[in-house]
């Protein structure tokens, strides 16, 4: 999509978001000022007036409608003198005020149907009326001729306007008028005949609250329609069974409806990246255009809201760590402005959200180099590795791809809360690279959370549902194969899927389930059910796969909430409940995704929740002097920068560093800390940012970044020190940051 | 003067105020859950709603009940929805006077002491007052 067209589309948007506001204030208008008229008015009648039309000149104004803009600047002249109490009430002047009313809302029919406003109408008898009501004498004065031009302002001829069409504007008392009519009712004569209802009409504000309760009433019909349906599959009565079909029909049309009403497009979290690009290029130096595409691709509202914090993080990485600067760029002979690219689109009853930047991709290498120093794999591992399973490294808490330790922002401390955020949705985030030249996040979503397809199985005599979203393929043995297919190492079974090796799992065996004797399997018969798990695939053996319904997905209570390999429950056709598969938690159960990544994740927070005190968080470890170690918790910190000594200046006896057009106090930890730093060559900083104000705090020697659950001892033995506690096998000492950057604020 | 629903559980018999009880349901077809405490028995469906169902035996201690058993729900009232409590049988509503209740006696210890806030003296039989709240609370 090229930028007019893209251009285009915001602007009908923003005339649309204009034209439902106007029309509703210009109705509280028409209302208020009647009150006002009859001596009704309450305290803050006055204000409103005046506001829906200063609201409507402002939008106007924004958006170019010039015609609008200039018939609300009159108006607001008059208003502004009335509200100051330099004009009173006067009935010839409430007149006039309504027919200003009427004139805006006729310009706003035409914009409506035409998308510009007011085509060659002319406005200027209302403009005069306007002008001469200012100077109308502050106290009312009969005037007979008034009550003429009321009745005539309202005086519609029947033949020559239908009814929708807004009372003329220039029935003001002016000879001019006639001949105005008919332009402004030409004007809206091509949309009358249409019958196509107005905005106003057309559109009307829900409570999100009632559409939610509509959804989950529409799920409880979607499950009574299964039951229908099943009870009457074998049901003899033809009649009963067209019933049963026409509901069935019917049900799902229902759904997509109701759906729908909760449909929002992508743009509403999209209008604000354009800022958001603008701001991180411009902190970080470069030059960055965005193009969006598929703005209009629409999404269910609670999948709105949860993607919308994934999404800014991964289009700041890409600004970050992939497009580079623009000296960089035309050394790699690319245009200087780094292209953003975010795409939208349906597809398979999902939505795609792309981001591409044409930055320069993520090294692989270095992925690799960097997990195997962190402890994350083992060389053994990592040789085994396909490319894209080491590209998936990168989601792996507290990996960083950035040179040396200088973005802690960087794709490594925030992409696994990307991924689980996006999985917790039952989405999928897939990244492709080529370096160089790019790299491309797609995220998968579905549509909406509420009812998924899923495909039902039975194991000892337990039916399952498993999300459907997670469903690669099925894959039956029978026979002879059944036996053989299935192959054993050291007890793991695993199966050859096309020539790879893909590990099983049993359902039975990880469910602890017991079979009876009646529900003894069938050795001639393997069911594999391939699912994938973020990007590890892994086979599920079940006995029998039953067939695939839209179920409605229902939390379980709270004393189940704890078991991973469940996402919820949904009740099935026979009125019995199923439990849904959680598929990432069953191969974490089962041990299929490694053990290092989001396991370790979703243990931590369990742990957490028991524990309170102890929380595993990553750590910065560093050091000042040879014996003493300290950690600060990664996630408050800003940036990592080194700063040459010699960039170091004094302002009073403090410190500082000229950054980022700042000037940064710089804390020496050794001296508060006691300890040693480098007192020459490259300070190593941790830069926080406490109230938009930047504070340095040197530290001697950065060493590691851990990940560590923190039981502290010794809590708050000296100042700026929380507690200590051993990491890495060493009596490290937890800093408070905030201590010490509140005592140097103070101090200076 | 309060209004107690009443239960049998094995040989014990059980009272819970009737303001906390939503509803009392006769047996109902339950799914397992796989991996659960012991005491949650597993899931029933009650009219769209999914509810957990607690074995109130295993939650007291008491010996599993005969196979086949067809246990009944007592549903207590919770904020975030119903649980039910599985019993033996069920019984009549029974209105006791605030004095005929009684501390536990001091000589039932362990766990199912926390659970129980009292015990009414009934002309034929001791009434123990049941703590749903607690009941509910799985210990960790």
């Amino acid at each position: 999509m090229n930028d007019d067209s893209q251009q285009q589309v915001i602007q009908q948007q923003l005339i649309k978001d204009m034209l439902m506001e106007s029309l509703e204030g210009l109705d509280r208008f028409d209302r208020e000022l009647v009150a006002l008229e009859k001596g009704e008015a309450e305290a803050d009648t006055m204000n409103d007036i005046f506001r829906v039309i200063h609201t409507m000149k402002g939008t106007a104004g924004c958006i170019g409608l010039q015609r609008i803009e200039m018939v609300a600047h009159a108006g607001e002249n008059v208003l502004s003198l009335l509200r100051e109490g330099k004009l009173s009430i006067h009935p010839e002047l409430i007149s006039t005020l309504l027919a200003l009313s009427d004139a805006l809302r006729e310009i706003l029919r035409v914009l409506e149907q035409t998308g510009h406003d007011g085509g060659d109408a002319d406005y200027s008898a209302l403009l005069e009326r306007l002008r001469k009501c200012q100077s109308l004498p502050s106290a009312p004065v009969a005037q007979p001729s008034i009550e003429n031009t009321a009745f005539g302002l309202f005086d519609d001829d029947p033949g020559a306007h239908s009814p929708e069409v807004a009372k003329p504007v220039a029935a003001a008392p002016s000879s001019a008028s006639s001949a105005q009519v008919t332009s402004v009712s030409e004007a809206s004569a091509p949309g009358a005949p249409s019958g196509k209802p107005g905005v106003s009409e057309s559109a009307i504000r829900v409570d999100v609250v009632q559409l939610d309760k509509l959804m989950n009433l529409v799920g409880e019909l979607v499950l009574a329609r299964n039951q229908i349906v099943e009870f009457t599959s074998q049901a003899e009565n033809t009649a009963l069974v067209q019933a049963a079909q026409r509901l069935n029909i019917i049900t799902t049309e229902l759904q997509e409806g109701v759906m729908k009403t909760r449909m929002q497009p992508i743009s509403n979290i999209w209008s604000k990246l354009p800022r958001i690009v603008r701001d991180v290029a411009q902190e970080l130096g470069k030059e960055v255009e965005l193009v969006m595409e598929g703005q209009s691709t629409e999404l269910d509202r609670t999948v709105i809201e949860s993607i919308k914090d994934p999404l800014i993080h991964i289009i700041r990485n890409s600004i970050d760590h992939g497009i580079e600067a623009p000296d960089r760029r035309r050394a790699a002979g690319k245009a200087e402005k780094g292209l953003l690219h975010l795409r939208a689109f349906h597809e398979g009853g999902q939505v795609n959200i792309e981001v591409i930047d044409d930055g320069k991709g993520i090294d692989l290498a270095k992925v690799k180099s960097k997990a195997l120093d962190a402890g994350m794999v083992t060389p053994d591992q990592l040789s085994r590795m396909t490319d894209r399973e080491a590209l998936n490294l990168i989601f792996l808490p507290g990996l960083s791809t950035a040179d040396q330790v200088t973005a802690v922002s960087g794709r490594g401390v925030g992409m696994d809360v990307v991924r689980t955020n996006i999985e917790k949705i039952g989405g999928s985030v897939d990244i492709q690279t080529t370096l160089g030249e790019g790299t491309t996040l797609r995220i998968k979503i579905p549509l909406t959370l509420a009812i998924i397809p899923a495909l039902v199985i039975t194991t000892c005599g337990e039916r399952f549902a498993i999300p459907q979203v997670s469903l690669v393929e099925l894959v039956r043995l029978e026979g002879e194969q059944a036996l053989k297919g299935i192959e054993h190492v050291f007890g793991a079974p695993v199966y050859r899927l096309r020539g790879k090796l893909l590990p099983l799992v049993c359902l039975d065996a990880v469910l602890h389930l017991e079979r009876s004797s009646s529900q003894s399997a069938d050795n001639n018969v393997a069911n594999i059910i391939v699912l994938k798990a973020g990007e590890q695939q892994f086979g599920l053996i079940v006995d029998a796969v039953n067939d695939t319904q839209e179920i409605v997905v229902k939390p379980l209570g709270k004393h189940l909430k704890g078991l991973p390999v469940f996402a919820g429950a949904t009740i099935m056709g026979d009125g019995m409940v199923a439990l849904i598969l959680d598929v990432f938690g069953l191969a974490q159960h089962a041990h299929v995704v490694s053990q290092s990544g989001k396991n370790e994740l979703s243990e931590s927070a369990g742990t957490a929740s028991k524990a309170g005190a102890a929380i595993r968080q990553s750590l910065l470890l560093f050091s000042l002097g040879a014996s003493h170690r300290f950690a600060l918790p990664l996630s408050s910190v800003g940036r990592l920068e080194k700063f040459p000594s010699s960039q170091v200046e004094r302002e009073g006896d403090r410190e500082v560093v000229q950054y980022r057009e700042q000037i940064m106090p710089l804390v020496r930890l050794a001296n508060v800390l006691g300890g040693t730093d480098a007192a020459n060559g490259e300070l190593p900083v941790v830069v926080y940012t406490v109230n938009h104000r930047n504070f340095g705090l040197v530290v001697g020697r950065i060493d590691d970044i851990v990940e560590e659950t923190v039981v502290l001892q010794n809590e708050q033995h000296r100042s700026g020190i929380l507690g200590s506690s051993v990491i890495q096998g060493r009596v490290t000492e937890m800093i408070d940051v905030g201590a010490i950057i509140s005592n140097q604020a103070l101090a200076s | 003067m309060s209004l107690f629903c009443t239960f049998t559980v094995d040989r014990f018999f059980f009272g819970v105020a009737v303001g906390q009880v939503q509803e009392v349901i006769r047996h109902q077809a339950m799914t397992r859950v796989p991996l659960a405490r012991p005491e949650v028995r597993g899931l029933i469906n009650l009219r769209g709603q999914i509810i957990t169902a607690i074995d109130l035996r295993r939650r007291l201690g008491l010996p599993a009940g005969p196979e086949g058993a067809r246990n009944m729900n007592v549903l207590i009232k919770t904020p975030d929805g119903a649980i039910s409590l599985l019993v033996d049988q069920i019984e009549d509503v029974l209105e006791v006077s605030a004095e005929s209740i009684e501390l536990p006696p001091e000589t039932l210890q362990g766990d199912v002491r926390e659970l129980i806030t009292g015990a009414c003296k009934l002309k034929d039989r001791l009434l123990l007052l049941l703590d749903t709240g607690k009941t509910i609370e799985l210990p960790a």
